[in-house]
């Protein structure tokens, strides 16, 4: 790899052992995928995906520990994935204390995220692309970012370049304030080696649609015909927040870390069918080929017609306008069922900032008539309690069934069993 | 019978395991989520077949490539770091960024070494199967035994 003279001095060991060794990571990791140069990271801030102080992950905090000791701190702030603890969501006693043991080391990691260069308190989600968040990528922006939700929406929806990267590494390229040049950060590598063709009548489930084209794209990049059928051309709220879903499920249930939706995403709307690689390989989806695949989920349950006992709807992090659609959702299926409270204990998660301007909002204290908790709370990690593992929750995400034992719904179905079946 | 395959070294290393194999991409978090829990490190992803509830730790992990979460890095580094990972991953395709990220990361910051070999083809993966003897040479030889 051909590295600047600023480079190559961080490489030699200017600013020391440790940041040499980071810079060796990153030239060494480019190098496997053919980079040729580093790039500078040109985004105003990172995004981490460790934001758990899960006891077991000592090696991670040892590094992050040495990495402050030397003075290997980010050269840019940033935002951080969900807290993975809240006292408002529901458990047991057992479960809170079982809690505090899995994430003891939650209080050093979120000191260490302080010195490492945390933007604030309140940065702490798997959606910090939001406006209410402010790490909102332009398009062009280099990023070294992780959190494959996030990345996946930042190449997407907002044109951004990032690849995939691992946790650790996208620290370290926050930290050398360089990423190395390969995969999704080149025009190249943004091809489409994949023609989706979505025939199916009405719009299908954002996350059940992903998890279909996650697990037949894989690493590749997928290019959608037929979604702006439903979606439209323009990338309004509505669109956002369907893309949002869908390429949390394709990147969790496959690795997809960009797609491009013909006439809606920018580089699809840019470059049409020029992004089509030669002899790109075809997908065709219609309603059988979903059924197909929600079909093939296991379910691992021990007593898979056992009760629900906790309802997850929000993986990744709502947006302000699905919480308030969910508010009334919900509030009109309970009405139809002559209910007053959701059947089946049920937390709606968003980040901080959206739950704020939520609670601003007339809809906070309509959703909490209904007995909705609505939490910061990553709920991968509330899964990751080994008391709550084998609980039997129900969600509509796809990236917690793959991630947990949870069951994948779609959003009607779960609506139905909150409100109406309570089963 | 004895079948030897050539691959790309990532993180040089010798190692003899007995092989255990997925055909499906390897999910590192969900399948690696509880190894510091569990006396051996188990497959618990309930959407691989191939490996679930399979022991990993000590083992030569022969895979496609690896998919999922971005924490995939990482755990690989702790897991490396803590004792508790394969003893070696060996890959048919090119490695993805996130195996590459903890290969990487293993091999300059670890005190434990997990050697890495990726392109040993599709016809590796063809053949290797379940309980084989593995043995890995720093040059990226994998030989095979049955």
């Amino acid at each position: 790899m051909e590295l600047t003279k600023e480079q190559q001095a961080l490489l030699d060991g200017e600013r020391g052992e440790t940041m040499a060794k980071v810079m060796e990571t990153l030239v060494r990791y480019g190098e496997i995928f053919g980079a040729e140069k580093m790039a500078p990271v040109t985004n105003e801030y990172g995004h981490l995906v460790l934001s758990f102080g899960l006891s077991f992950l000592g090696p991670v905090f040892d590094l992050y520990q040495k990495l402050i000791d030397d003075g290997c701190v980010a050269g840019q702030k940033f935002t951080c994935d969900p807290r993975p603890y809240d006292p408002a969501v529901p458990q047991n006693p057992l479960q809170k204390l079982v809690a505090k043991a899995v994430f003891g080391k939650q209080k050093r990691y979120e000191g260490q995220l302080k010195e490492l260069g945390i933007l604030n308190d309140d940065s702490y989600t798997c959606t910090c692309y939001l406006d209410e968040l402010g790490n909102t990528p332009k398009q062009g922006d280099v990023l070294s970012w992780a959190e494959s939700s996030a990345v996946v929406y930042a190449n997407s929806v907002l044109g951004a370049r990032c690849n995939r990267n691992s946790g650790i590494i996208e620290l370290f390229g926050s930290v050398a304030g360089y990423v190395p040049v390969f995969g999704l950060l080149t025009d190249e590598g943004r091809k489409a080696d994949w023609i989706v063709e979505l025939r199916t009548e009405t719009l299908p489930d954002a996350q059940l649609l992903g998890s279909a084209v996650g697990m037949k794209a894989m690493e590749d990049v997928p290019y959608i015909r037929g979604l702006d059928r439903f979606l439209g051309t323009e990338l309004n709220d509505d669109a956002k927040t369907y893309l949002k879903d869908f390429g949390a499920a394709t990147a969790s249930n496959g690795a997809v870390g960009l797609y491009h939706i013909e006439n809606l995403t920018p580089e699809a709307k840019e470059q049409g069918e020029g992004l089509i690689r030669e002899n790109a390989k075809v997908y065709v989806i219609d309603e059988a080929e979903l059924q197909r695949v929600k079909d093939s989920y296991p379910c691992i349950w021990k007593n898979p017609n056992a009760k629900p006992q906790l309802c997850f709807l929000g993986c990744p992090h709502m947006t302000l306008r699905q919480l308030e659609d969910w508010t009334d959702k919900v509030e009109q299926g309970l009405k139809e069922a002559g209910n007053e409270k959701v059947l089946i204990p049920t937390v709606f998660t968003a980040s901080m900032p959206v739950i704020k301007a939520f609670n601003a909002t007339p809809y906070a204290g309509r959703l909490r008539k209904t007995g909705v908790v609505l939490s910061f709370i990553c709920p991968l990690m509330y899964m990751d309690n080994p008391l709550c593992k084998t609980m039997n929750v129900i969600t509509s995400s796809n990236k917690l069934r793959t991630y947990t034992s949870a069951r994948y719904y779609s959003n009607e179905e779960i609506l139905e069993k909150i409100t109406k079946e309570g089963k | 019978m004895l079948k030897t395959f050539q691959g790309r070294v990532i993180a040089a290393g010798d190692v003899t395991a007995e092989a255990v194999v997925t055909r499906n991409g390897f999910n590192t978090l969900a399948s690696m989520q509880m190894m510091f829990i569990q006396p051996k490190t188990k497959c618990v992803d309930q959407s691989n077949p191939d490996l679930y509830n399979k022991i990993l730790g000590g083992r030569a992990l022969c895979l496609p490539q690896t998919i999922g979460s971005t924490t995939g890095g990482m755990f690989l580094f702790s897991a490396v770091e803590s004792g508790k990972a394969p003893a070696c991953l060996l890959f048919s395709k090119d490695i993805d960024s996130l195996a590459a990220a903890g290969a990487v990361l293993s091999d300059v910051f670890s005190k434990n070494k997990m050697p890495v070999v990726d392109r040993l083809g599709d016809e590796f993966l063809d053949f290797v199967k379940d309980g084989d003897r593995i043995t890995v040479k720093s040059d990226g030889t994998v030989q095979v035994l049955r």
